[in-house]
Protein backbone atom coordinates (compact mmCIF):
# COMPACT_ATOMS: atom_id res chain seq x y z
CA UNK A 1 0.00 0.00 0.00
CA UNK A 2 1.25 3.16 -0.81
CA UNK A 3 1.45 6.46 1.53
CA UNK A 4 -1.87 8.23 1.00
CA UNK A 5 -0.33 11.63 1.46
CA UNK A 6 3.01 11.47 -0.97
CA UNK A 7 2.21 8.58 -2.72
CA UNK A 8 5.39 7.75 -3.07
CA UNK A 9 6.61 5.59 -0.25
CA UNK A 10 4.95 1.84 1.34
CA UNK A 11 2.58 3.20 3.95
CA UNK A 12 4.10 2.16 7.03
CA UNK A 13 1.78 3.93 9.75
CA UNK A 14 -1.41 3.08 9.99
CA UNK A 15 -3.69 5.62 11.86
CA UNK A 16 -7.13 5.63 12.92
CA UNK A 17 -8.46 9.03 13.65
CA UNK A 18 -12.43 9.29 15.38
CA UNK A 19 -13.96 12.54 13.96
CA UNK A 20 -16.71 13.19 14.92
CA UNK A 21 -17.64 9.89 16.85
CA UNK A 22 -16.86 8.19 13.26
CA UNK A 23 -13.24 6.25 12.73
CA UNK A 24 -11.49 7.03 9.21
CA UNK A 25 -8.50 4.83 8.80
CA UNK A 26 -5.23 6.41 7.55
CA UNK A 27 -2.43 5.15 6.16
CA UNK A 28 1.18 7.06 5.23
CA UNK A 29 4.69 6.12 4.87
CA UNK A 30 6.86 7.19 8.14
CA UNK A 31 8.35 10.73 6.52
CA UNK A 32 4.95 11.89 6.09
CA UNK A 33 3.74 10.43 9.24
CA UNK A 34 6.79 12.05 11.18
CA UNK A 35 5.97 15.44 9.35
CA UNK A 36 2.12 15.51 10.90
CA UNK A 37 4.32 14.71 14.39
CA UNK A 38 2.76 11.27 14.55
CA UNK A 39 4.64 9.22 16.92
CA UNK A 40 6.82 6.64 15.85
CA UNK A 41 8.14 3.93 18.20
CA UNK A 42 11.56 5.34 19.18
CA UNK A 43 12.01 2.56 21.98
CA UNK A 44 15.17 0.48 20.61
CA UNK A 45 13.66 -3.08 21.46
CA UNK A 46 16.62 -5.88 23.30
CA UNK A 47 15.96 -7.95 19.95
CA UNK A 48 17.12 -5.46 17.65
CA UNK A 49 20.28 -4.46 19.74
CA UNK A 50 20.58 -8.38 19.56
CA UNK A 51 20.31 -8.82 15.78
CA UNK A 52 22.51 -6.06 15.02
CA UNK A 53 24.90 -6.84 17.09
CA UNK A 54 24.93 -10.83 16.42
CA UNK A 55 25.37 -9.98 12.48
CA UNK A 56 27.85 -7.84 12.75
CA UNK A 57 30.14 -10.66 14.74
CA UNK A 58 32.36 -12.95 12.61
CA UNK A 59 32.07 -15.69 15.21
CA UNK A 60 28.59 -16.28 15.51
CA UNK A 61 29.20 -20.09 15.24
CA UNK A 62 31.64 -19.81 18.32
CA UNK A 63 29.11 -17.66 20.40
CA UNK A 64 26.27 -19.97 19.75
CA UNK A 65 27.88 -22.49 21.82
CA UNK A 66 28.27 -20.32 24.98
CA UNK A 67 26.21 -21.59 27.72
CA UNK A 68 26.11 -20.64 31.19
CA UNK A 69 26.70 -23.89 33.86
CA UNK A 70 24.35 -22.25 36.15
CA UNK A 71 20.96 -21.78 34.58
CA UNK A 72 22.13 -24.12 30.61
CA UNK A 73 20.64 -21.07 28.69
CA UNK A 74 22.91 -20.65 25.92
CA UNK A 75 23.81 -16.91 24.48
CA UNK A 76 21.49 -18.07 21.38
CA UNK A 77 18.39 -18.50 23.07
CA UNK A 78 19.04 -15.64 25.09
CA UNK A 79 19.10 -14.02 21.61
CA UNK A 80 15.86 -14.91 20.52
CA UNK A 81 14.28 -14.33 23.92
CA UNK A 82 15.86 -11.29 25.28
CA UNK A 83 15.53 -12.80 28.79
CA UNK A 84 18.60 -14.36 30.75
CA UNK A 85 18.02 -17.44 32.97
CA UNK A 86 19.84 -16.28 35.65
CA UNK A 87 22.19 -13.63 37.31
CA UNK A 88 25.28 -15.71 36.59
CA UNK A 89 24.46 -15.25 32.99
CA UNK A 90 26.00 -11.76 33.60
CA UNK A 91 29.45 -13.56 33.80
CA UNK A 92 28.82 -16.35 31.93
CA UNK A 93 28.28 -14.67 28.31
CA UNK A 94 30.92 -12.20 28.79
CA UNK A 95 32.18 -10.37 26.07
CA UNK A 96 28.99 -10.88 24.21
CA UNK A 97 26.52 -9.69 26.72
CA UNK A 98 28.86 -6.63 27.71
CA UNK A 99 28.57 -5.15 23.96
CA UNK A 100 25.03 -5.85 24.13
CA UNK A 101 24.38 -4.14 27.27
CA UNK A 102 26.72 -1.41 25.89
CA UNK A 103 24.30 -0.94 22.80
CA UNK A 104 21.29 -1.25 24.54
CA UNK A 105 22.07 1.35 27.37
CA UNK A 106 23.89 3.89 25.36
CA UNK A 107 27.53 3.35 25.72
CA UNK A 108 27.21 3.21 29.63
CA UNK A 109 28.81 0.04 31.11
CA UNK A 110 29.32 0.24 34.56
CA UNK A 111 27.16 0.73 37.44
CA UNK A 112 27.35 4.26 39.45
CA UNK A 113 24.35 4.08 41.78
CA UNK A 114 23.35 2.96 45.30
CA UNK A 115 24.56 -0.58 46.28
CA UNK A 116 22.32 -2.91 48.15
CA UNK A 117 22.02 -1.33 51.80
CA UNK A 118 22.34 2.14 50.74
CA UNK A 119 19.78 4.89 50.87
CA UNK A 120 19.45 7.23 48.36
CA UNK A 121 18.43 10.60 49.26
CA UNK A 122 18.07 13.92 47.58
CA UNK A 123 19.84 16.62 48.39
CA UNK A 124 17.87 19.60 49.43
CA UNK A 125 20.52 21.97 48.14
CA UNK A 126 21.67 20.18 44.84
CA UNK A 127 17.83 20.28 44.69
CA UNK A 128 17.43 23.80 45.38
CA UNK A 129 19.96 24.53 42.96
CA UNK A 130 18.39 22.63 39.88
CA UNK A 131 15.30 24.38 40.88
CA UNK A 132 17.89 27.78 40.37
CA UNK A 133 19.16 26.64 37.43
CA UNK A 134 16.18 26.01 35.60
CA UNK A 135 14.60 29.63 36.25
CA UNK A 136 17.43 31.27 35.38
CA UNK A 137 17.02 29.56 32.35
CA UNK A 138 13.45 30.56 31.78
CA UNK A 139 14.47 34.52 33.06
CA UNK A 140 16.61 34.51 30.33
CA UNK A 141 14.86 33.09 27.59
CA UNK A 142 12.11 35.76 28.65
CA UNK A 143 14.88 38.47 28.24
CA UNK A 144 13.80 39.03 32.07
CA UNK A 145 17.55 39.99 32.70
CA UNK A 146 16.54 41.82 36.00
CA UNK A 147 15.46 38.24 37.66
CA UNK A 148 18.22 36.43 35.74
CA UNK A 149 20.96 38.37 37.75
CA UNK A 150 19.38 37.84 40.89
CA UNK A 151 19.22 33.93 40.53
CA UNK A 152 22.34 33.96 39.25
CA UNK A 153 23.45 35.55 42.60
CA UNK A 154 21.36 33.25 44.68
CA UNK A 155 22.99 30.17 42.68
CA UNK A 156 26.67 31.97 43.22
CA UNK A 157 25.52 32.17 46.75
CA UNK A 158 24.70 28.34 46.80
CA UNK A 159 27.97 27.09 45.48
CA UNK A 160 29.89 28.68 48.36
CA UNK A 161 28.33 26.92 50.85
CA UNK B 1 -9.34 -3.95 52.45
CA UNK B 2 -9.43 -5.90 49.04
CA UNK B 3 -10.02 -6.06 45.43
CA UNK B 4 -13.63 -5.42 45.27
CA UNK B 5 -13.49 -2.58 47.72
CA UNK B 6 -11.82 -0.48 44.88
CA UNK B 7 -14.29 -0.64 42.49
CA UNK B 8 -16.13 2.60 43.72
CA UNK B 9 -13.44 4.26 44.56
CA UNK B 10 -10.95 6.29 42.03
CA UNK B 11 -8.17 5.88 43.94
CA UNK B 12 -6.88 8.46 46.65
CA UNK B 13 -3.68 9.17 44.15
CA UNK B 14 -6.12 9.70 41.72
CA UNK B 15 -8.07 12.44 43.73
CA UNK B 16 -6.40 15.26 44.12
CA UNK B 17 -4.62 17.18 41.52
CA UNK B 18 -0.91 17.72 42.27
CA UNK B 19 1.71 19.73 40.78
CA UNK B 20 1.82 21.07 37.31
CA UNK B 21 -1.65 18.91 36.70
CA UNK B 22 -2.62 20.93 34.04
CA UNK B 23 -0.57 19.04 31.99
CA UNK B 24 1.24 16.29 34.20
CA UNK B 25 -1.30 13.63 35.13
CA UNK B 26 0.93 10.96 37.16
CA UNK B 27 4.65 10.07 38.10
CA UNK B 28 5.43 6.14 38.38
CA UNK B 29 8.42 5.21 39.73
CA UNK B 30 9.48 1.32 39.12
CA UNK B 31 12.57 -0.44 40.37
CA UNK B 32 13.76 -3.97 39.04
CA UNK B 33 14.65 -6.29 41.49
CA UNK B 34 15.46 -10.23 41.61
CA UNK B 35 16.50 -12.74 44.64
CA UNK B 36 19.80 -13.69 44.69
CA UNK B 37 20.63 -17.45 44.45
CA UNK B 38 17.43 -17.82 42.29
CA UNK B 39 17.41 -18.06 38.37
CA UNK B 40 15.29 -15.89 36.95
CA UNK B 41 11.53 -16.42 35.80
CA UNK B 42 12.34 -17.80 32.12
CA UNK B 43 14.56 -20.75 34.02
CA UNK B 44 12.90 -20.79 37.37
CA UNK B 45 10.95 -24.46 38.12
CA UNK B 46 7.41 -23.84 39.46
CA UNK B 47 8.24 -25.22 42.11
CA UNK B 48 11.14 -21.99 42.98
CA UNK B 49 8.45 -19.69 41.36
CA UNK B 50 6.20 -20.41 44.47
CA UNK B 51 9.25 -20.45 46.96
CA UNK B 52 10.49 -16.67 45.24
CA UNK B 53 6.51 -15.22 45.48
CA UNK B 54 6.38 -16.87 49.41
CA UNK B 55 10.11 -15.24 49.93
CA UNK B 56 8.54 -11.70 48.78
CA UNK B 57 5.32 -12.27 50.18
CA UNK B 58 6.56 -12.91 53.81
CA UNK B 59 9.35 -10.32 53.36
CA UNK B 60 6.76 -7.36 52.65
CA UNK B 61 4.22 -8.64 55.75
CA UNK B 62 6.99 -8.30 57.93
CA UNK B 63 7.87 -4.92 57.06
CA UNK B 64 6.31 -1.46 58.32
CA UNK B 65 4.40 -0.22 54.94
CA UNK B 66 3.58 -4.38 54.29
CA UNK B 67 0.70 -3.36 57.28
CA UNK B 68 -0.97 -1.48 55.11
CA UNK B 69 -0.96 -3.04 51.89
CA UNK B 70 -3.28 -6.39 50.75
CA UNK B 71 -2.39 -9.10 48.46
CA UNK B 72 -3.91 -10.48 44.90
CA UNK B 73 -3.17 -13.89 43.97
CA UNK B 74 -2.99 -12.88 40.31
CA UNK B 75 -2.62 -16.86 39.35
CA UNK B 76 -5.95 -17.01 40.90
CA UNK B 77 -7.89 -14.12 39.88
CA UNK B 78 -10.46 -14.24 37.27
CA UNK B 79 -9.53 -12.56 34.09
CA UNK B 80 -11.89 -9.47 34.95
CA UNK B 81 -10.15 -8.56 37.80
CA UNK B 82 -6.72 -8.58 36.07
CA UNK B 83 -7.76 -6.24 33.92
CA UNK B 84 -9.16 -3.72 36.30
CA UNK B 85 -5.90 -3.99 37.91
CA UNK B 86 -4.17 -3.10 34.92
CA UNK B 87 -6.67 -0.58 33.93
CA UNK B 88 -5.74 1.21 37.68
CA UNK B 89 -1.92 0.82 36.46
CA UNK B 90 -1.82 -1.59 39.61
CA UNK B 91 -0.23 -4.31 37.62
CA UNK B 92 1.07 -4.47 33.52
CA UNK B 93 -0.65 -6.31 31.17
CA UNK B 94 2.37 -8.66 30.92
CA UNK B 95 1.86 -9.61 34.34
CA UNK B 96 -2.47 -10.23 33.64
CA UNK B 97 -1.39 -12.26 30.74
CA UNK B 98 1.45 -14.51 32.44
CA UNK B 99 1.55 -17.75 33.90
CA UNK B 100 2.64 -19.01 37.16
CA UNK B 101 2.71 -18.48 40.54
CA UNK B 102 2.12 -14.88 40.93
CA UNK B 103 0.43 -11.84 42.41
CA UNK B 104 0.87 -8.31 43.38
CA UNK B 105 0.91 -5.99 47.10
CA UNK B 106 -1.34 -2.94 47.01
CA UNK B 107 -1.44 -0.26 49.40
CA UNK B 108 -4.73 0.76 50.20
CA UNK B 109 -3.99 3.98 48.63
CA UNK B 110 -2.91 2.29 45.63
CA UNK B 111 0.23 4.61 45.97
CA UNK B 112 2.42 2.39 46.14
CA UNK B 113 2.46 -2.13 44.35
CA UNK B 114 4.78 -4.88 44.38
CA UNK B 115 4.62 -7.18 41.54
CA UNK B 116 5.85 -10.81 42.41
CA UNK B 117 6.99 -12.99 39.61
CA UNK B 118 6.41 -10.21 36.77
CA UNK B 119 9.68 -10.33 34.44
CA UNK B 120 11.67 -10.06 37.42
CA UNK B 121 11.19 -11.13 40.90
CA UNK B 122 9.94 -7.85 41.95
CA UNK B 123 8.74 -5.07 40.86
CA UNK B 124 8.50 -2.00 43.14
CA UNK B 125 6.09 0.68 41.56
CA UNK B 126 5.32 4.16 43.24
CA UNK B 127 2.53 6.36 41.93
CA UNK B 128 1.74 10.35 42.39
CA UNK B 129 -0.38 12.26 40.95
CA UNK B 130 0.92 15.32 38.93
CA UNK B 131 4.66 15.84 38.81
CA UNK B 132 5.95 14.42 41.95
CA UNK B 133 9.32 13.00 41.73
CA UNK B 134 11.06 13.50 45.05
CA UNK B 135 7.67 12.10 46.92
CA UNK B 136 7.54 8.98 44.54
CA UNK B 137 11.24 8.16 44.81
CA UNK B 138 11.36 8.58 48.61
CA UNK B 139 9.25 6.14 48.91
CA UNK B 140 10.05 4.13 46.73
CA UNK B 141 13.80 4.24 47.90
CA UNK B 142 12.02 3.60 51.51
CA UNK B 143 10.65 0.35 50.39
CA UNK B 144 13.45 -0.83 48.65
CA UNK B 145 15.48 -0.55 52.03
CA UNK B 146 13.08 -2.27 54.50
CA UNK B 147 13.06 -5.24 51.77
CA UNK B 148 16.77 -5.41 51.51
CA UNK B 149 17.20 -5.48 55.12
CA UNK B 150 15.19 -8.64 54.81
CA UNK B 151 16.06 -10.37 51.94
CA UNK B 152 19.27 -10.52 49.07
CA UNK B 153 18.67 -9.14 45.81
CA UNK B 154 20.86 -9.75 43.30
CA UNK B 155 23.86 -7.67 42.89
CA UNK B 156 26.80 -6.99 40.46
CA UNK B 157 29.76 -5.38 41.22
CA UNK B 158 29.60 -3.67 37.19
CA UNK B 159 26.14 -4.04 36.24
CA UNK B 160 24.54 -3.03 39.61
CA UNK B 161 21.19 -4.78 40.07
CA UNK B 162 20.86 -7.67 38.27
CA UNK B 163 17.52 -8.18 35.67
CA UNK B 164 16.10 -10.91 33.29
CA UNK B 165 16.40 -7.74 30.59
CA UNK B 166 19.91 -6.48 30.28
CA UNK B 167 17.97 -3.18 29.49
CA UNK B 168 16.82 -2.68 33.33
CA UNK B 169 20.11 -3.54 35.01
CA UNK B 170 22.14 -1.05 36.85
CA UNK B 171 20.10 0.82 38.79
CA UNK B 172 17.05 -1.03 37.71
CA UNK B 173 15.05 2.43 37.71
CA UNK B 174 12.41 3.39 35.62
CA UNK B 175 10.75 6.94 35.80
CA UNK B 176 7.99 7.10 33.78
CA UNK B 177 5.83 10.49 33.79
CA UNK B 178 2.37 10.46 32.26
CA UNK B 179 1.38 13.77 29.94
CA UNK B 180 -1.82 15.49 28.46
CA UNK B 181 -1.23 16.93 25.63
CA UNK B 182 -4.12 17.47 23.88
CA UNK B 183 -3.06 21.22 22.64
CA UNK B 184 0.64 20.14 21.19
CA UNK B 185 -2.17 17.57 19.32
CA UNK B 186 -4.07 19.92 17.87
CA UNK B 187 -1.28 22.61 17.07
CA UNK B 188 0.69 19.83 15.04
CA UNK B 189 3.17 20.58 17.63
CA UNK B 190 4.06 16.74 19.27
CA UNK B 191 6.97 16.90 17.05
CA UNK B 192 8.40 18.99 19.62
CA UNK B 193 7.82 16.59 22.44
CA UNK B 194 9.63 13.90 20.99
CA UNK B 195 12.51 15.87 19.32
CA UNK B 196 12.96 16.79 23.29
CA UNK B 197 12.77 13.30 24.95
CA UNK B 198 15.09 11.83 22.23
CA UNK B 199 17.73 14.12 23.10
CA UNK B 200 17.60 13.11 26.56
CA UNK B 201 17.24 9.29 25.75
CA UNK B 202 14.09 9.10 26.97
CA UNK B 203 10.91 6.95 25.45
CA UNK B 204 7.43 8.20 24.58
CA UNK B 205 4.76 6.11 24.30
CA UNK B 206 0.89 5.47 24.70
CA UNK B 207 -1.35 5.50 27.46
CA UNK B 208 -0.90 1.49 28.24
CA UNK B 209 2.93 1.33 27.82
CA UNK B 210 5.07 0.23 24.90
CA UNK B 211 3.17 -0.46 22.04
CA UNK B 212 0.18 1.43 22.51
CA UNK B 213 -1.47 4.54 20.64
CA UNK B 214 -1.58 7.43 22.41
CA UNK B 215 -5.59 7.65 23.28
CA UNK B 216 -6.93 10.64 24.62
CA UNK B 217 -3.96 12.27 23.85
CA UNK B 218 -1.90 11.15 26.98
CA UNK B 219 2.04 10.24 26.74
CA UNK B 220 4.29 8.60 28.76
CA UNK B 221 7.46 9.18 28.33
CA UNK B 222 10.68 7.32 30.35
CA UNK B 223 13.77 6.43 30.49
CA UNK B 224 15.68 4.03 28.39
CA UNK B 225 18.80 4.27 30.00
CA UNK B 226 19.15 2.74 33.88
CA UNK B 227 23.18 1.96 33.55
CA UNK B 228 25.91 3.93 34.20
CA UNK B 229 23.82 7.03 35.18
CA UNK B 230 22.67 7.12 39.98
CA UNK B 231 19.20 7.00 40.71
CA UNK B 232 19.83 10.85 41.22
CA UNK B 233 21.01 11.76 37.92
CA UNK B 234 17.95 10.26 36.31
CA UNK B 235 15.06 11.80 38.58
CA UNK B 236 17.50 15.24 37.86
CA UNK B 237 16.79 14.99 34.11
CA UNK B 238 13.35 14.51 34.06
CA UNK B 239 12.71 17.13 37.58
CA UNK B 240 15.39 20.10 35.87
CA UNK B 241 14.94 19.29 31.70
CA UNK B 242 12.36 17.19 29.85
CA UNK B 243 9.29 17.75 31.68
CA UNK B 244 9.20 21.46 32.64
CA UNK B 245 10.15 21.93 28.87
CA UNK B 246 7.34 20.07 27.88
CA UNK B 247 4.76 21.21 30.01
CA UNK B 248 5.83 24.96 28.96
CA UNK B 249 5.10 23.88 25.19
CA UNK B 250 1.48 22.50 26.10
CA UNK B 251 0.72 25.71 27.88
CA UNK B 252 2.65 27.61 25.33
CA UNK B 253 0.27 25.74 22.44
CA UNK B 254 -2.59 26.43 25.17
CA UNK B 255 -2.45 30.01 25.39
CA UNK B 256 -2.14 30.42 21.56
CA UNK B 257 -5.27 28.47 21.06
CA UNK B 258 -7.13 30.48 23.67
CA UNK B 259 -5.91 33.78 22.17
CA UNK B 260 -6.00 32.83 18.36
CA UNK B 261 -8.77 30.68 17.87
CA UNK B 262 -10.90 30.61 20.95
CA UNK B 263 -14.48 29.91 19.15
CA UNK B 264 -12.41 26.66 17.12
CA UNK B 265 -10.98 25.77 20.68
CA UNK B 266 -14.21 26.40 22.47
CA UNK B 267 -16.25 24.67 19.62
CA UNK B 268 -14.10 21.37 20.20
CA UNK B 269 -14.39 21.38 24.21
CA UNK B 270 -18.54 22.39 24.27
CA UNK B 271 -18.91 20.13 21.54
CA UNK B 272 -17.11 17.11 23.66
CA UNK B 273 -19.15 18.23 26.83
CA UNK B 274 -22.41 17.76 24.06
CA UNK B 275 -21.94 14.52 22.88
CA UNK B 276 -20.36 13.08 26.41
CA UNK B 277 -23.69 14.45 27.76
CA UNK B 278 -26.03 13.25 25.29
CA UNK B 279 -24.59 9.77 23.32
CA UNK B 280 -26.90 6.83 24.89
CA UNK B 281 -23.88 4.16 23.67
CA UNK B 282 -19.96 5.13 23.45
CA UNK B 283 -17.32 3.34 22.69
CA UNK B 284 -13.67 4.08 24.88
CA UNK B 285 -11.83 4.99 22.14
CA UNK B 286 -14.72 7.86 21.39
CA UNK B 287 -14.51 8.50 25.70
CA UNK B 288 -11.04 8.98 25.54
CA UNK B 289 -10.91 10.92 22.73
CA UNK B 290 -14.01 13.63 24.01
CA UNK B 291 -13.02 12.78 27.62
CA UNK B 292 -9.20 14.76 26.37
CA UNK B 293 -11.05 17.63 25.17
CA UNK B 294 -13.42 17.96 28.09
CA UNK B 295 -10.02 17.69 30.48
CA UNK B 296 -8.52 20.59 28.64
CA UNK B 297 -11.48 23.00 28.73
CA UNK B 298 -11.28 22.24 31.99
CA UNK B 299 -7.99 22.84 33.39
CA UNK B 300 -8.79 26.09 30.63
CA UNK B 301 -11.32 27.50 32.52
CA UNK B 302 -13.88 27.38 29.59
CA UNK B 303 -15.94 25.11 31.76
CA UNK B 304 -16.03 26.09 34.96
CA UNK B 305 -18.83 23.64 36.64
CA UNK B 306 -16.84 20.19 36.58
CA UNK B 307 -13.39 19.49 38.60
CA UNK B 308 -10.25 18.06 37.43
CA UNK B 309 -11.02 15.29 39.98
CA UNK B 310 -14.30 14.43 38.35
CA UNK B 311 -12.66 14.19 35.14
CA UNK B 312 -9.95 11.91 36.34
CA UNK B 313 -12.60 9.35 37.32
CA UNK B 314 -14.44 9.40 34.32
CA UNK B 315 -11.22 8.43 32.62
CA UNK B 316 -10.73 5.46 34.87
CA UNK B 317 -14.18 4.20 35.50
CA UNK B 318 -14.93 4.38 31.78
CA UNK B 319 -12.52 1.30 30.94
CA UNK B 320 -14.29 -1.96 30.05
CA UNK B 321 -13.00 -4.05 33.36
CA UNK B 322 -14.11 -1.05 35.27
CA UNK B 323 -17.73 -0.74 34.05
CA UNK B 324 -18.03 -4.53 34.37
CA UNK B 325 -16.78 -4.65 37.96
CA UNK B 326 -19.23 -1.53 39.11
CA UNK B 327 -22.89 -3.48 37.08
CA UNK B 328 -21.03 -6.68 38.78
CA UNK B 329 -21.88 -8.81 35.72
CA UNK B 330 -20.23 -9.18 32.30
CA UNK B 331 -20.90 -7.06 29.38
CA UNK B 332 -20.37 -7.86 25.76
CA UNK B 333 -19.15 -4.81 23.69
CA UNK B 334 -22.35 -3.31 22.98
CA UNK B 335 -23.47 -3.56 26.09
CA UNK B 336 -20.54 -1.56 27.75
CA UNK B 337 -20.37 0.93 25.47
CA UNK B 338 -24.19 1.67 26.66
CA UNK B 339 -23.39 1.36 30.35
CA UNK B 340 -20.32 3.53 29.41
CA UNK B 341 -22.80 6.68 28.26
CA UNK B 342 -24.92 5.88 31.17
CA UNK B 343 -22.32 6.20 33.70
CA UNK B 344 -20.95 9.53 31.41
CA UNK B 345 -24.09 10.77 31.75
CA UNK B 346 -24.98 10.57 35.16
CA UNK B 347 -21.59 11.70 36.53
CA UNK B 348 -22.06 14.70 34.33
CA UNK B 349 -25.46 15.49 35.49
CA UNK B 350 -24.32 15.69 39.29
CA UNK B 351 -21.64 17.95 38.19
CA UNK B 352 -24.36 20.33 36.11
CA UNK B 353 -24.93 23.56 38.18
CA UNK B 354 -28.67 24.24 38.65
CA UNK B 355 -30.80 26.20 36.42
CA UNK B 356 -32.81 29.19 38.31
Amino acid sequence: MLCQNCKKHTATVHLTDLIGGDKQERHLCEACAGQEGVMIKQHVSINDVLNSFLMCQAGVQELSRVKCPQCGLSFVEFKSQGLLGCPNDYDAFGEALASVIERAQDGRTHHTGKSPGEVVTIDPVQQRRLDLQRELREAVEAEDYERAAKLRDEIAGLDKK
Amino acid sequence: MKLDDLVHSPGEWLQTGGPMSDVVISTRIRLARNLAGYNFLGRATPDQRRKIERTLFEAISASDFGKNTFYVDIDKSDMLDRQFLVERHLISRQHAEGEGSRGVAISNTETLALMINEEDHLRIQVLRRGLNLDDAWEETSRVDAALESLVDFAFHKQYGYMTACPTNCGTGLRVSVMLHLPALKLTNEIEKVFRAAKEMRLAVRGLHGEGTDALGDLFQISNQVTLGYSEEEILTGFRADVIPSIVRYEQEARRVLTKNKPAALDDKIWRALGTLENARAISSDEALFLLSHLRMGVVLDRIKHIDLSAISEMFLATQSAHLQKRCGQRLDGEERSVARAEYIRQKLSQARPSRN
